[in-house]
């Protein structure tokens, strides 16, 4: 009957990956490397205008000078940026017109996912746009949105459509030499969503990306832009996966939200880019920036996150708190298994008076991984009779990972109240025997502890994603015991 | 339904359990009585497949089948259910969804089907109105924030749900105020059918007021020392445990 606590903790935490599968479709890529000749290609490629090649060459030009930050709690090695191919995407026989016309390949691939690019959507209430490599493939329900004025389309098509409203905004929340990713990402960003969402209108349906990494050593640059003009509502969601494959493969993303007076935007999360294997072979490098500005007054953005995959997430999305009695949001759930390595949290910058912002931050750590929060919450001058509260939590299964918090506090004025709460835990004995002693077996018990654990984070989510999130919680701490 | 052959349990080298037997039939209710310190409690964990200790010696045989080679949770969906003496808190996990996936694993070790969720919850409705518990009860997360009854009705909650053969129940009556008392013996008392058995181990009389028991146990230094009657726990309680002390010596 004995069992060491540490080989239930492998059988328990080794789930497999489910959307490891690679999908053979004709690509047209970029030659391999970068160079100004690359930005160029993917400029020409997406047929762009003028400023934004210009755009992009003097993102490339800040990138050359910048270093990789070396600041997080993450290992890696080098990555070479000249071993990537900057651009990838499905071959095009013509434009699309409609579903048919799309490569039966490409939606198996996505109903594979779970993602029907079907409009049968609608009836549960969720609008896709679906990005594979470079490119968005497909935006369901754009019709219907467009009734109601809401544009909700790829980037590229964005650039074309409604190009001020591109010129106005892109930039202006991470600007491209923010730091050494969003550079990288500002020059080569290759596809994403755009959504703008017009004066008072609150939008009826849930919008929602899905990324798909597919071929092999190629990078994912990926530009969303969210604009919620005054007074209008948008609930977002994001989703990724990518095949399983040896060597690491680079995302480097930029999201930009944009809420005005009176806007509301939420934006949801569920991370599960391949993780790599058990021995830490492989896997994604998630370095993401994703920052929103509460420009007008009472305005509201929030982030929700469920982090499970990529071998190294470095990710902190952020609320810079502008407009007075604006709202900043940060729940997040980070899971590290194996030799994974998060080093994630949240930055909320507090400018206008009567501001507030929450960060609620749930690690959970299992093998021999490491889990970082890092967050910076800051009360400027202006900021006057702001408020934080910041809850960083830690559950640890097993002995041989890692847990750590970096928390930053600036206040700069004396009428702001911040505080910080954290907490480090372990699945007890005591209660697995308690789980064990009513029939749930030890991997189902960890499942439904930890989902207990996040629950405050995981009904902040939209209902099609809590499901899909709990269920991800479990797959990826299978067997995990502390 | 259970029995226990000679069962010699230590921890850390240390003797608890020095040479136990015990039967129990199917509809009967045993008490196991004792001073504390006497191997209870230990008894309790070990027919419920805790791990943490060394059995050296002896079998235990539950409805024909060797518990000793069981995982904890197959023992569990065999019928046999543990009242804790400290239940454990399992933070934001509701009763409700507790109940649910104790239930399914259940279900799945005998082959079955998960239970529809409307036949579940009409099940809860059930239990809930026979114990006497409040509706919102099951919407709360396992033992959070329960005082010590709530704690000790939710594990008598949990039985009723189960059903199990065997029920062992662990100073369930320890930190009970005797309205509460009241409430979990008169619980037990109605789940008690001719095919179900009871374990109820306490270090009072006061419990077997409200549950009668066929056979009482005293239990003494890791042995059965003594057993008979329900009147044997009157003598007990008249006596004090220094009268069992003092025939030993």
């Amino acid at each position: 009957m004995e069992k060491d606590p540490n080989n239930i903790l492998d059988e328990v935490t080794q789930g497999e990956y489910k959307y490891g599968f690679y999908t053979d479709i004709e690509m047209d890529t970029a030659p391999m490397g970068l160079s100004e000749d690359t930005v160029r290609f993917i400029s020409a490629k997406k047929n762009e205008p003028e400023w934004l090649l210009q755009y992009r060459l003097d993102a490339y030009r800040k990138w050359l000078v910048m270093t990789e930050p070396t600041w997080a709690h993450i290992h890696h090695a080098p990555i070479n940026y000249q071993d990537i191919f900057y651009y990838a995407a499905p071959k095009r026989k013509k434009e699309l017109t409609n579903l048919d016309e799309v490569d039966p390949e490409l939606i198996e691939t996505f109903n594979k996912l779970g993602i029907s690019l079907e409009e049968q959507k609608r009836l549960t209430g969720v609008a896709v746009d679906a990005v594979i490599d470079s490119v968005s493939v497909k935006t369901t329900f754009t019709e219907t949105l467009e009734k109601q004025g809401i544009i909700f389309c790829s980037f590229s098509e964005a650039v074309q459509k409604v190009p001020e409203l591109v010129k106005q905004y892109l930039g202006t929340v991470v600007p491209s030499d923010d730091n050494y990713f969003a550079a990288l990402n500002s020059a080569v960003f290759s596809d994403g969503s755009f959504c703008y969402i017009p004066k008072g209108v609150r939008c009826p349906i849930e919008l929602s990306t899905y990324f798909r990494i597919n071929a092999a050593n190629t990078g994912q640059f990926e530009r969303t832009l969210i604009i919620g003009d005054e007074g209008s509502y948008v609930s977002y969601m994001e989703g990724c996966t990518a095949p399983m494959r040896d060597e690491n493969q680079l995302h480097a993303a930029i999201v930009e939200i944009i809420a005005l007076k009176d806007a509301q935007v939420k934006y949801s999360t569920v991370q599960n880019w391949y993780p790599g294997n058990k021995k830490g072979e492989g896997g994604i490098y998630n370095f993401v920036t994703k920052r929103g500005i509460c420009k007008g007054n009472n305005s509201k953005i929030s982030w929700t996150q469920v982090e499970t995959g990529s071998a190294i997430t470095w990710k902190y999305p952020s609320v810079v708190l502008m407009g007075d009695n604006s709202v900043g949001e940060f729940y997040s759930v980070a899971v590290t298994n194996n030799f994974q390595q998060a080093d994630t949290g949240s930055k909320m910058i507090h400018l206008g008076k009567n501001t507030k912002s929450t960060i609620i931050s749930k690690g959970i750590s299992a093998g021999q991984s490491s889990n970082s929060y890092r967050g910076l919450v800051k009360m400027t001058k202006r900021a006057e009779n702001s408020r934080n509260f910041s809850q960083c939590d830690s559950l640890l299964l097993g002995d041989r990972c890692g847990a750590h918090t970096f928390p930053y506090i600036k206040t700069e004025n004396k009428t702001s109240i911040v505080e910080h709460e954290a907490t480090t835990s372990k699945i007890s004995d005591d209660q697995l025997f308690y789980c064990n002693q009513r029939g749930i077996s030890t991997e189902s018990a960890i499942g439904l502890i930890v989902n207990g654990y996040a629950r405050e984070v995981l009904k902040q989510l939209p209902m099609e994603f809590a499901v899909e999130a709990q269920k991800l919680l479990s797959i990826s701490l299978e067997g995990s015991v502390g | 339904m259970l029995s226990i052959k000679n069962l010699r349990v230590s921890i850390s080298g240390k003797e608890i359990l020095r040479g136990i037997n015990l039967e129990v039939k199917p509809g009967e209710v045993h008490a196991i009585m004792g001073p504390n310190g006497t191997g209870k409690s230990t008894l309790a964990s070990v027919i419920s497949g805790r791990d943490i200790y060394d059995i050296t010696e002896g079998e235990i045989i539950f409805k024909g089948k060797n518990l000793l080679e069981m995982s904890i949770e197959d023992r569990a969906s065999e019928g046999i259910f543990l009242g804790f003496q400290y239940p454990v808190e399992i933070p934001g996990v509701s009763i409700t969804n507790f109940m649910r996936t104790a239930i399914n694993e259940q279900r799945k070790y005998h082959g079955l089907d998960p239970m529809p969720a409307s036949e579940f919850l009409a099940k809860m409705e059930e239990k809930k109105q026979m114990l006497e518990i409040q509706a919102k009860l099951a919407n709360r997360s396992v033992n959070e924030g329960f005082s010590g009854g709530e704690k000790k009705k939710n594990e008598i909650f949990q039985m009723a749900m189960l059903d199990p053969d065997l029920a062992i129940l662990d100073e369930t009556d320890s930190g009970l105020d005797i309205d509460a008392l009241k409430i979990v013996a008169n619980g037990v008392n109605k789940l008690r059918k001719p095919d179900n058995s009871f374990l109820v181990i306490t270090h009072y009389q006061r419990l077997l007021d409200y549950i009668v028991p066929d056979i009482v146990h005293v239990l003494f230094d890791g042995r059965i020392v003594r057993s008979g009657g329900k009147e044997l726990a009157v003598e007990l309680e008249e006596k004090g445990y220094e009268w069992i002390k003092a025939e030993m010596d």
